[in-house]
């Protein structure tokens, strides 16, 4: 089988996203290895896929959850609480707040996390090793083509770094992420949540 | 479907029930996980963050409104998303920009012809930490129509499927693939460092400094 340029610039999507058929695949292949215009297509493409993935590229608007949260609670809550429900909610949070002030005078307190699109670390294994970068906000599965910086890596368990105010990488622990916001997720949630 | 999948979905599908029968609270639980993407998408169709921000609040709410017409062949995220694509597509619409939508799908079928054939094949891997490269990317995101950012932001960025994208948006999954391939190759032609340097010139890079 054989492409010609034309094939191979309207197949350069599918066949990045792996949804060509082995023929066509390494037909494409055999072409670009002696077509430098091909290649600089595939390599170009590539690379604005790789750039866009990046999760710095589309960072949610500082407070976007904690806005999100508020506006639900005001849609949401004043219709439906009874008087016991308030009742109820005041308790929550005053115990909320005596459990938000005794946490923060403990010396096991958090550091800030890096990230202000900060995710619940949710299921991720407190065992597990991952990898930071000194000057990073994530911390990834080794390997994770979203790491940046290669230079100052430093492998660690998960525990260790998000007691240093690493926050997941949205892609590679996706399944954590997910997982743990649905579960019911260990980071501290914005503190009007705490009445939930 | 992996395990872990498989408890995410009975998970979820025991928080929709608990919201249906009355627990209006924890319907933030259901929609946390999605925050990133519900906003990209709105961001991707409106193109301004305080619009976006207020049409996947809102769309979030009318998610709440109508969870009884959720229905399981679909996953909650798809379901909210198209919610939030539907909000942000009539907040545009109200501000006539769909005339450019209408501008965009003219050709559409059209095959489209990379101009640049520049050599590109390394990006050093801290080129994202500079902000004005970060904007300069963002500036050339905004520049393609609304098709084919709203199917690149999606698919590409937030990395939802094919067939997910196809369902977000409502359009065919044969779509998704065409205007991903023109939206990655419009991209690329505006990115990429060659004679005629379209990077430095169009994107205002200070002349001789390329990002790669």
């Amino acid at each position: 089988m054989v492409v010609s340029c034309e094939q191979v610039w309207q197949e350069v999507s599918n066949y990045l996203d792996a949804e060509v058929e082995p023929e066509l695949r390494a037909a494409i292949d055999q072409h670009v290895r002696g077509c430098r215009c091909c290649a600089a297509v595939m390599d170009g493409v590539r690379n604005v896929m790789q750039l866009y993935a990046d999760e710095r590229m589309l960072e949610l608007p500082l407070g976007f959850s904690r806005r999100l949260h508020r506006r639900l609670e005001g849609e949401l809550g004043g219709t439906r609480r009874s008087f016991f429900g308030w009742m109820a909610a005041a308790a929550v949070s005053v115990l909320a707040a005596g459990a938000f002030e005794a946490a923060r005078s403990s010396v096991f307190s958090r550091p800030g996390l890096r990230s202000q699109h900060a995710r619940a670390s949710g299921h991720v294994p407190p065992d597990m090793l991952v990898v930071v970068a000194e000057n990073g906000k994530t911390f990834h599965v080794s390997g994770c083509r979203f790491i940046h910086d290669q230079r100052s890596l430093r492998t660690i368990p998960a525990r260790e770094a998000i007691e240093e105010g690493y926050v997941p990488c949205v892609r590679c622990m996706k399944k954590y992420l997910e997982s743990g916001a649905r579960l019911g997720a260990v980071d501290p949630a914005p503190p009007d949540l705490a009445r939930s | 479907m992996t395990r872990l999948e498989e408890a995410h979905q009975i998970e979820e599908e025991r928080l929709i029930q608990r919201v249906r029968d009355g627990e209006s609270e924890i319907f933030y639980e259901l929609v946390r996980p999605h925050e990133r993407r519900i906003y990209a998408a709105a961001f991707a169709i409106l193109r301004n963050q305080a619009d976006a921000e207020d049409a996947a609040q809102e769309a979030v709410f009318k998610a709440f409104k109508h969870i009884r017409q959720f229905r399981r062949e679909a996953k909650f995220s798809t379901w909210l998303i198209q919610i939030v694509v539907n909000e942000a597509r009539m907040r545009r619409r109200k501000d006539r920009a769909e005339l450019m939508e209408a501008i965009d799908k003219h050709g559409e079928d059209d095959r489209y012809t990379p101009r640049d054939f520049a050599d590109w094949r390394e990006i050093p891997s801290d080129v994202l930490e500079r902000r004005e490269v970060r904007e300069k990317l963002a500036q050339a995101l905004a520049s393609l129509g609304p098709i084919y950012r709203e199917v690149f932001v999606l698919r590409d960025m937030e990395q939802l499927s094919i067939e997910e994208t196809a369902k977000a948006l409502e359009i065919s999954s044969s779509a998704v693939k065409t205007r991903l391939l023109r939206a990655r190759l419009m991209l690329r032609d505006l990115l990429a460092p060659g004679l005629g340097a379209p990077w430095s010139s169009r994107l205002s890079f200070s002349q001789g400094t390329k990002p790669w």
